[in-house]
C-alpha cells in the first residue's frame, strides 16, 4: 500500500464498498421494501464519495487519514463475547433492554429484546416482516438526509441496527441500551449500523447508546440514527462516546419532532480517534422542544467535532443547546452549530452556547455558531467562549491547601459538571461523573 | 510565628510592597490599615503565595522556615489562612465537598488519612452553627451568588474549619451588617488561642472594637509608616489619613 497518494486510497476504500454493494446484494432479499432505496442510495454516495475538506460542512475535519485503512465491511467470522469481560461497558447497575451487536451482528447472548407492549429488536427483522411494514414504510429513511455521502453510504448497506417502536400513550418502562462491540477479531473493520426509533403519540423512552472497540484495531463506524417524536412524545437520548485511540466514529442522527414533542439529546464525548457528530434536529409542529447538550473532554491527538443543526420550521417552538469542551494535548475540538429559523416560525426561542478550556497550549478549538434566521419575532441567542482556567479560582483553591493538580482537576470538573443535571437517569448520570472525575483526576472519594 | 523582613514585592512589573517589616507572635493580634491602594491585600496575597507577585527582595519566615520555595498549598498546609477581600465564586463545587476537599488535602500533606465522614460531618454542623450559617446554604455552589455578607462569613466558616495558624482577615468586615460582623467577631474570637495568630486588615474601628489587636499598623504606599497599639486605630478613625500622608509625601 505504501507510495499511493491519499485519494488513491480512498478511492480504493470507495471502489472496495461499491463493489461489497454487489455482494451484499446477492445476500439480501430483492423484493424488499428498501432494495430500491439502498441502489439509489449507492448512486448518491458514488456521485459524492467522501467528504474532504474542501466542503465547508468538513473544514476542520478531515477523513483522510482514515480512508488510508484496507477495512473489512462485513465479519469474516461470527465472534462471541463473555459478558463478565464487557460488562464495565453496559449500565449494568439498572434494569434495561438491550440491543448488542459485535462486529455489526447481532448479539441474542448480550442482548435483552421485547416485544411486549413496545418493540425492542433488531432492524433487519423489521425490514423483512411484513408485520413492521407499514411502520418502515411511514419512518425508514425519511428524515435522514438523502444527499448526504455518508448518510446515503449507510442506507445504502442498512441492515443492522436497532428497531424501537413505542407505541401511543406506553412509557418505556426502562432504559433501552444500544451497543456496538468490535472485536479486531475481523482486523480493521468498517461498521455501518442504521438504527430507528419511532415514538407514538404521548410516547416516551429513554435510550443510552455507546460504540466500543475492544482491541488495538482501526474501526472505522458510520451510523445514522432516526428518531421520530409524534406529538406529545418524550425522548432522552445518550450518546457515550468513549472509545479506543484507534476507533473513529461519524455519527448521523436525524430527529424529527411533531407538535408539543420534547426531544432532548446528551453527547458524552471522552475518547476515540476521530468523533464528528452530525446531529440535526427538525421541527414539524408548534410547541416543541428540543434540546442538545455535550460535554467533551479529550487530550493527545483526538479529534471531536460537533455539527448541529436545528431546523425551526415552526412558530412557538424552542431549541437549547449547550455544549462544554475540555482540550488537552494536541486535541482539537470542533463546534459548528446551525439554527434555521423559517420565516414563518414566529416566537422562535432558540439558545446556544458553546463553552471551552484550553489546557495545553498546543490544544485547539474552531467554534462557530450559524444563525440562518428569516423570521422577524425571535429570540436568539447564541455565545462561545474559550478561555484557561480562572487563574484566581486557581488560587483560592491552592491557597485552602488544594494542590495545584487537583485544584485544576476540580475547576474543570465543575466547568463541564453542570451539563449533567438534566441528565434523567440517575445511575447514568453518576457513571458519566465518574468518567469525568476519572478523565480529569479528580478524587470523587467523598462525592462531589 | 511570621517574620516579614525588607520585603519588596511587584505585579506586572509594578513594584508595590517598599521594604515592608513586620513580626507576628503566638497569641497576637495586629491590625493592619491604611488608604486605598496602599498595598494591604498585596501584603496578605504574597504572604499566602500568590504566583503572580514577584518577591523582588527581603523575606517571608514562617515559624523558622523561609516561605520563598513554597507554594501557595504548602503555606495552606503549614497552617497560613488568608480570608479573601474579594473571595472568588466557584460554580459547580459545593461549600462542603471544597471544605472537605480542602481539609483532606491538608491530612495528606500531613501523612494523615481522610477524615472520617461522621466527623467531617460533626465539625461541619458545629461551625456552621458557631457562625449561624443555615446548612441549606452549604450545598449551595462556593460563593456564586452570595451577598457581600454571606461570601464573608463563609470565609470565616473555612477558616474555623481549618484551624489556622495564622489567619489573614482582608476586609473581612466589609459587607457585613451589625448582627453579621458581631457573629463573625466572635467566631474570629472563639477560635484565638496562646498558639494562634490573627492579623485583620480593615478600614474601621467598628471591627476593631469586637477583635481587640495588640499592634496596629498603618501601611502607606507599599510600607509600615507607622505602628503602635488599639489607640493608633482610634486615631485613625477620628483624623483620617491626610496627616500620615502628610508626614510621608
Ligand atoms: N494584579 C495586579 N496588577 C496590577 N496592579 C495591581 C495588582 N494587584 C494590585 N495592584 C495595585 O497595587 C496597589 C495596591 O493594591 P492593594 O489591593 O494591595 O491595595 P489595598 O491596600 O488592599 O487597597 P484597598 O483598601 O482598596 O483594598 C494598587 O495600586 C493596585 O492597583
Ligand atoms: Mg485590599
Amino acid at each position: 500500500m505504501t507510495g499511493l497518494n491519499k485519494s488513491t486510497h480512498s478511492m480504493e476504500l470507495k471502489e472496495k464498498l461499491l463493489s461489497s454493494f454487489m455482494v451484499m446484494e446477492q445476500d439480501v432479499d430483492l423484493a424488499a421494501p428498501v432494495h430500491d432505496l439502498r441502489t439509489e442510495s449507492l448512486k448518491t454516495f458514488e456521485q459524492l464519495g467522501f467528504p474532504t475538506k474542501k466542503e465547508e460542512a468538513w473544514k476542520y475535519t478531515s477523513l483522510a487519514k482514515l480512508l488510508k485503512k484496507d477495512y473489512s465491511v462485513f465479519p469474516k467470522k461470527e465472534t462471541t463475547l463473555e459478558l463478565k469481560d464487557v460488562k464495565k461497558y453496559f449500565l449494568y447497575e439498572i434494569d434495561s433492554y438491550k440491543v448488542v451487536f459485535i462486529d455489526g451482528v447481532y448479539s441474542p447472548f448480550l442482548s435483552d429484546t421485547t416485544h411486549d407492549g413496545i418493540d425492542v429488536c433488531l432492524l433487519s427483522a423489521a425490514l423483512d416482516k411484513p408485520k413492521y411494514k407499514a411502520v418502515i414504510d411511514k419512518y425508514f429513511n425519511q428524515v435522514a438526509k438523502k444527499d448526504d455521502s455518508l448518510t446515503a453510504l449507510n442506507t445504502s448497506f442498512a441492515r443492522e441496527g436497532a428497531y424501537i417502536y413505542i407505541p401511543k400513550s406506553v412509557v418505556a418502562e426502562k432504559p433501552i441500551q444500544i451497543i456496538h462491540f468490535s472485536t479486531g477479531e475481523q482486523g480493521d473493520f468498517m461498521l455501518q449500523p442504521r438504527s430507528l426509533v419511532v415514538a407514538e403519540e404521548n410516547a416516551q423512552v429513554q435510550i443510552i447508546e455507546r460504540h466500543q472497540s475492544l482491541s488495538a484495531h482501526a474501526v472505522l463506524t458510520n451510523a445514522v440514527t432516526e428518531i421520530f417524536a409524534e406529538q406529545n412524545a418524550i425522548i432522552d437520548y445518550y450518546k457515550i462516546q468513549n472509545d479506543r485511540d484507534d476507533a473513529s466514529l461519524v455519527d448521523n442522527t436525524y430527529i424529527s419532532q411533531q407538535r408539543d414533542s420534547n426531544v432532548k439529546v446528551h453527547t458524552f464525548s471522552f475518547g476515540g480517534q476521530l468523533t464528528r457528530n452530525n446531529l440535526n434536529f427538525y421541527q414539524e409542529g408548534e410547541h416543541i422542544d428540543s434540546t442538545m447538550k455535550g460535554i467533551t473532554i479529550i487530550e493527545d491527538q483526538q479529534h471531536v467535532d460537533h455539527y448541529t443543526l436545528v431546523n425551526h420550521a415552526q412558530p412557538n417552538c424552542e431549541s437549547h443547546q449547550d455544549y462544554k469542551g475540555i482540550y488537552a494535548g494536541k486535541a482539537v475540538g470542533v463546534f459548528n452549530g446551525k439554527i434555521y429559523v423559517d420565516q414563518i416560525a414566529q416566537k422562535t426561542n432558540a439558545f446556544q452556547q458553546n463553552n471551552n478550556i484550553l489546557l495545553d497550549d498546543k490544544a485547539t478549538i474552531n467554534t462557530k455558531p450559524q444563525l440562518e434566521i428569516f423570521a422577524d419575532d425571535v429570540k436568539c441567542s447564541h455565545g462561545c467562549t474559550i478561555g484557561q482556567l480562572d487563574e484566581d479560582a486557581l488560587f483560592y483553591l491552592r491557597s485552602r491547601g488544594i494542590p495545584k493538580k487537583e485544584a485544576k482537576g476540580l475547576l474543570t470538573y465543575a466547568f463541564a459538571n453542570n451539563v449533567l443535571e438534566s441528565v434523567a437517569i440517575p445511575a447514568l448520570k453518576t457513571r458519566i461523573n465518574k468518567l469525568i472525575a476519572n478523565k480529569l483526576g479528580v478524587d470523587l472519594g467523598h462525592d462531589l | 510565628m511570621l517574620t516579614v523582613k525588607d520585603l519588596h514585592a511587584s505585579v506586572e512589573e509594578k513594584e508595590i510592597l517598599k521594604g515592608i517589616n513586620l513580626q507576628v507572635n503566638p497569641g497576637e493580634v495586629h491590625a493592619i490599615m491604611g488608604p486605598n491602594g496602599s498595598g494591604k491585600s498585596t501584603l496578605s496575597t504574597v504572604i499566602a503565595g500568590h504566583e503572580d507577585y514577584e518577591v523582588e527582595n527581603g523575606s517571608i519566615n514562617f515559624d523558622g522556615e523561609d516561605l520563598a520555595e513554597l507554594d501557595a498549598e504548602e503555606r495552606a498546609h503549614k497552617g497560613i489562612f488568608l480570608s479573601f477581600q474579594y473571595p472568588v465564586e466557584i460554580p459547580g463545587v459545593t461549600v462542603t465537598n471544597f471544605i472537605k476537599t480542602a481539609i483532606n488535602a491538608s491530612r495528606k500533606a500531613q501523612g494523615l488519612e481522610d477524615m472520617p465522614a461522621n466527623e467531617m460531618l460533626k465539625k461541619i454542623r458545629e461551625k456552621a452553627a458557631l457562625l449561624e450559617i443555615d446548612s441549606k446554604f452549604l450545598s449551595r455552589s462556593l460563593n456564586e451568588g452570595f451577598s457581600g455578607g454571606e461570601k464573608k462569613r463563609n470565609e470565616i466558616f473555612q477558616m474555623a474549619m481549618l484551624e489556622p495558624k495564622l489567619a489573614i482577615l482582608d476586609e473581612t468586615d466589609s459587607g457585613l451588617d451589625i448582627d453579621a460582623l458581631k457573629i463573625v467577631a466572635n467566631g474570629v474570637n472563639k477560635l484565638k488561642s496562646k498558639d494562634n495568630a490573627v492579623v485583620v486588615i480593615t478600614h474601621y474601628q467598628r471591627l476593631l472594637d469586637y477583635i481587640v489587636p495588640d499592634f496596629v499598623h498603618v501601611l502607606y504606599n507599599g510600607r509600615i509608616v507607622k505602628s503602635g497599639t488599639k489607640e493608633l486605630a482610634h486615631e485613625l478613625e477620628a483624623k483620617g489619613y491626610d496627616w500620615i500622608k502628610q508626614e510621608h509625601a
